[in-house]
């Protein structure tokens, strides 16, 4: 075990450095001046001057791409060349807005998802397996914008229950906050947890007819430790390695979401900055969205490994 | 209907039982009219052949057939109908009263709770025990089924454990509640002779402890001489004899069961007739010589690899066959996949016909290709199951450009005639076909390009008995007709006895002893081929008694 903790988490160490560096380099190919070009044709040199010792471009090379290294470790991601505010001044509470809905949403349809594809198994090829299959094939193939879309023109207009986009903090007005998560969280969720049952039911079915799940009757246990402890359990090595896999979808799927419902989040900090050229903030962005990612498929591991004794002596 | 000697006081009796599966709307039998009983103490064994309905007959009694199964008229436990049993009052009897020991202890067993996890979970299912208790009784099970070291392995998962462990710590859990019946289907199955051995050892010493009444499913006439009372031989879902064991042996009355003993390959003296010494070339023209092979299996990055075969020599000459046998794990697959490159050899050198496969290029290799062939062990999944088997069969033709299109169609129909399949059946696809049916298209298929060397890795052994008895006769036929060399790899010695002049003896890796196969079979040099011998059942009681005489002397 001791083993697979060191190597795995060398191997997250080198894939944030690899992250770091790719993110390095991205500003510097950018064909020309990378100054210039955020900058404009417009600007003049020493507006550019300027921006360029901003973003340490007039140091040497190796100068550069060790400070990169240094500011970032301190915490400094640099100053947005639009609004001229640090960036670690905006992206943590854009980030923490993101990850709010992305964690959210990832309880709710694994909760969601597993029970259902639970019932779906347990009753499979009944009238209830039917109805969760075809909507889950619902779940998957419908877009996020169209979920959004949708949802928010029932519960927001048609029958107005839920709030619209107006994004209240959760330490202003924590009800009002609750509220207005309620359909991003389930926009978000939809496709992932029909994802997550179709995964479960799958997986169930499976280990519903294996020998261990006889054995656990014949010895004398009570049906539902059986399914319980016995044929959901295994089920749930396949589910949970392709969760950390759905949850790199959800924070794509995010940046719709967010659009959808006017939540403060990453994606509109990128989207503006990407229309803008403003790269310290696209490099902090993508930075901390690799971040999440590299961590996510960590946490994974771990948990497939805690569940998996088999994977140990592999 | 046969009604045998039906015991005094029967614990368990199944009366006219019928099993019906529905399936797409239609109601199969499966069982049909099954009447059988067990008393305390005695032991019955269930016998049959794939197909037959005896693990079905012993699945009803738990009730742990699938949800599309329809059982009627009875099984009586103890005076108590067991079917149309409620959920809690058949709970409360599973596991407790009546215990079931499982074929393949590997998935039998849920791989993610340790051995000692599903053992306490047995026991506290019934009776509301504190942890400890149930921990300190399930360190006692494993004690009592010789698992060692039972306060470690108590936190062993399945796949930490070798085979017979496992299937010891399934025995543990079963005899965890005392019960008064045990349903043993096929424990041994999946295990080698030597450890079988020690497994029927440790139920027939349950039985005497516990005093509970054992079914025991099997196919193996050699564990049912070993260890039955009674026998109840099955066939297609009907009881056709029920006799005990003495007499089933000595004097069987239904013809199937006649057929059924018959086709057990024993080791009888006589053997296979010996080839004319000028066939058999015995100095120069070896077909295979195997000198001082090693195959080592690489470790993952800094770690030591797995040396699967130490230093392995030997030779078969033109027209000869060499039986390779040895327990799981003692390489004697690996070196039958080094022969065909499946698996490179590290050291030595493996000579096919005067050449050396290990040293030639790819190109120099595909020559010789067509020289050997190789029979695989699992007919099911080592045909294409896309390809008809007519196509099958010529494919190595085809791969090495043996001949145009019609000669090929004509020399498939040829084969198809010579492995005893109609030569109409060439448009068939491999699920149409028998698992009998399917390997003799493997041989059909090794034989294409006539070989001089054929490796057949344990053909037989996923056949039933008289499907392996037509299958080796045939093999036989063919060898003495074609007079092809063949290096036989098997577990079982009395297939090999029956198949091969000489046989090596495979431990860990190393040749242990080798030699004419009387000689090796008959007057065993080593201990190991003796145990190993001793260990293999033989289907008649009073032998059988006498060979588990033996050993135990030399299992001490």
């Amino acid at each position: 075990m001791r083993r697979f903790l060191v190597r795995r988490f060398t191997q997250a160490i080198v894939q944030l450095l690899l992250v770091g560096s790719i993110v390095f380099f991205l500003a510097r190919l950018i064909p020309g001046d990378p100054a210039r070009a955020a900058l404009g044709e417009a600007a003049t040199e020493e507006q550019v001057a300027l921006t360029r010792a901003a973003m340490h471009l007039d140091e040497p090379f190796l100068g550069q791409f060790f400070g990169f290294w240094v500011r970032l470790l301190q915490g400094d991601l640099g100053t947005s060349l639009i609004s001229g505010r640090a960036v670690m001044q905006d992206l943590p509470s854009r980030l923490g807005n993101s990850l709010e809905l992305v964690l959210l949403a990832l309880a709710v349809s694994l909760v969601a998802g597993i029970a259902l594809g639970r019932v779906a198994a347990t009753r499979a090829d009944k009238p209830s397996d039917h109805v969760l299959v075809a909507g889950s094939i619902f779940g998957i193939s419908l877009p996020v914008f169209v979920v959004g879309t949708l949802l928010l023109l029932v519960f927001a207009v048609l029958i107005p229950i839920l709030p619209p986009r107006r994004f209240a903090s959760p330490l202003d007005d924590p009800v009002a906050h609750l509220q207005i998560l309620v359909l991003p969280v389930v926009t978000l969720a939809a496709a992932s947890c029909a994802v997550i049952t179709r995964m479960t039911r799958a997986a169930m079915l499976e280990t519903l007819n294996a020998d261990y799940v006889r054995t656990a009757r014949a010895k004398g246990l009570v049906e539902k430790r059986v399914i319980k402890r016995h044929a959901l359990r295994t089920a749930m090595l396949p589910v949970v390695s392709m969760t950390t896999v759905e949850l790199t979808t959800l924070i794509g799927s995010t940046v719709l979401v967010e659009t959808i419902f006017g939540w403060p989040g990453m994606s509109s900090l990128l989207m503006n900055a990407v229309g803008q050229r403003d790269y310290p903030v696209i490099q902090a962005v993508v930075l901390a969205a690799a971040t999440i990612v590299i961590l996510v498929n960590l946490v994974g591991d771990l948990v497939v490994r805690a569940l998996d004794p088999r994977a140990e002596d592999n | 209907m046969t009604t045998g000697t039906i015991p005094s006081d029967p614990i368990l009796s199944v009366e006219r039982l019928s099993v019906d599966f529905q399936i797409a709307g239609e109601w199969t039998p499966a069982v049909k009219d099954v009447s059988f009983s067990v008393a305390k103490g005695e032991v019955v064994a269930l016998v049959g052949e794939s197909g037959s309905g005896k693990s079905v007959s012993s699945m009803s009694v738990l009730g742990l057939l699938a949800p599309n199964a329809r059982r009627h008229d009875s099984i009586r436990f103890g005076g108590t109908e067991m079917l149309g049993l409620g959920e809690e009052a058949l709970r409360a009897i599973r596991g407790r009263r009546i215990a079931m020991i499982f074929q393949e202890p590997m998935t039998a067993l849920n791989p993610v709770y340790t051995i000692g996890e599903q053992i306490i979970e047995a026991i506290q299912c019934h009776e509301p025990v504190p942890a400890a208790e149930a921990r300190a009784r399930t360190l006692e099970l494993l004690k009592k089924v010789g698992i060692p070291e039972p306060e470690r392995r108590i936190h062993s998962y399945p796949h930490q454990l070798s085979g017979g462990q496992r299937q010891r710590a399934m025995i543990a859990m079963a005899i965890s509640g005392s019960p008064e019946v045990i349903i043993a289907d096929e424990p041994t199955t999946a295990l080698d002779v030597t450890v079988q051995a020690e497994i029927l050892e440790l139920l027939r010493r349950l039985r005497e402890d516990l005093g509970s009444a054992v079914v025991i499913i099997t196919h193996d006439m050699g564990v049912v001489a070993d260890l039955a009372d009674r026998v109840v031989v099955m066939r297609q879902g009907e009881v056709v004899e029920e006799a005990p064991v003495a007499r089933l042996f000595s004097e069987p009355r239904h013809e199937y069961t006649r057929k059924l003993l018959a086709a057990v390959p024993r080791q009888e003296p006589g053997g296979h007739a010996e080839p004319d010494a000028a066939t058999t070339g015995a100095g120069g023209g070896a077909t295979l010589r195997v000198a001082d092979l090693e195959v080592e299996y690489p470790g993952r990055l800094g770690r030591k690899g797995f040396k699967a075969v130490h230093g392995v020599s030997f030779t078969i000459g033109k027209g000869r066959v060499l039986g390779l046998v040895g327990e799981s794990g003692s390489g004697k697959s690996t070196i039958g996949r080094a022969m065909v490159g499946l698996v490179r050899a590290s050291a030595g050198t493996i000579e096919i016909c005067g050449q050396d496969v290990t040293s030639l290029r790819p190109k120099e290799l595909r020559g010789l290709r067509r020289k050997y062939s190789m029979v695989f062990q699992d007919p099911g999944s080592s045909l294409n199951p896309r390809l008809s088997i007519g196509d099958s069969i010529a494919a190595p033709m085809i791969v090495n450009r043996y001949a145009d299109r019609r000669a090929v169609h004509e020399r498939v129909l040829n084969l198809l005639d010579q492995v005893e399949l109609p030569t109409s059946w060439a448009d068939r696809f491999p699920h149409e076909l028998s698992g009998g049916q399917r390997q003799r298209v493997g041989i059909a298929r090794a034989l294409a390009l006539d070989p001089e060397l054929l490796i057949a890795d344990e053909p037989t052994s996923a056949l039933d008995v008289s499907v392996q008895a037509t299958v080796l006769r045939l093999f036989q036929e063919l060898q003495d007709r074609l007079g092809f060399s063949c290096l036989f790899i098997s577990h079982d010695l009395g297939v090999v006895e029956l198949l091969s002049h000489d046989v090596a003896v495979l431990q860990h890796g190393r040749l242990v002893e080798s030699g004419p196969a009387r000689d090796v079979l008959r007057d065993p040099r080593t201990e190991y081929t003796r145990r190993l011998i001793a260990a293999a059942p033989v289907p008649d009681p009073v032998e059988q008694a006498e060979r588990r005489r033996l050993w135990r002397e030399t299992a001490r």
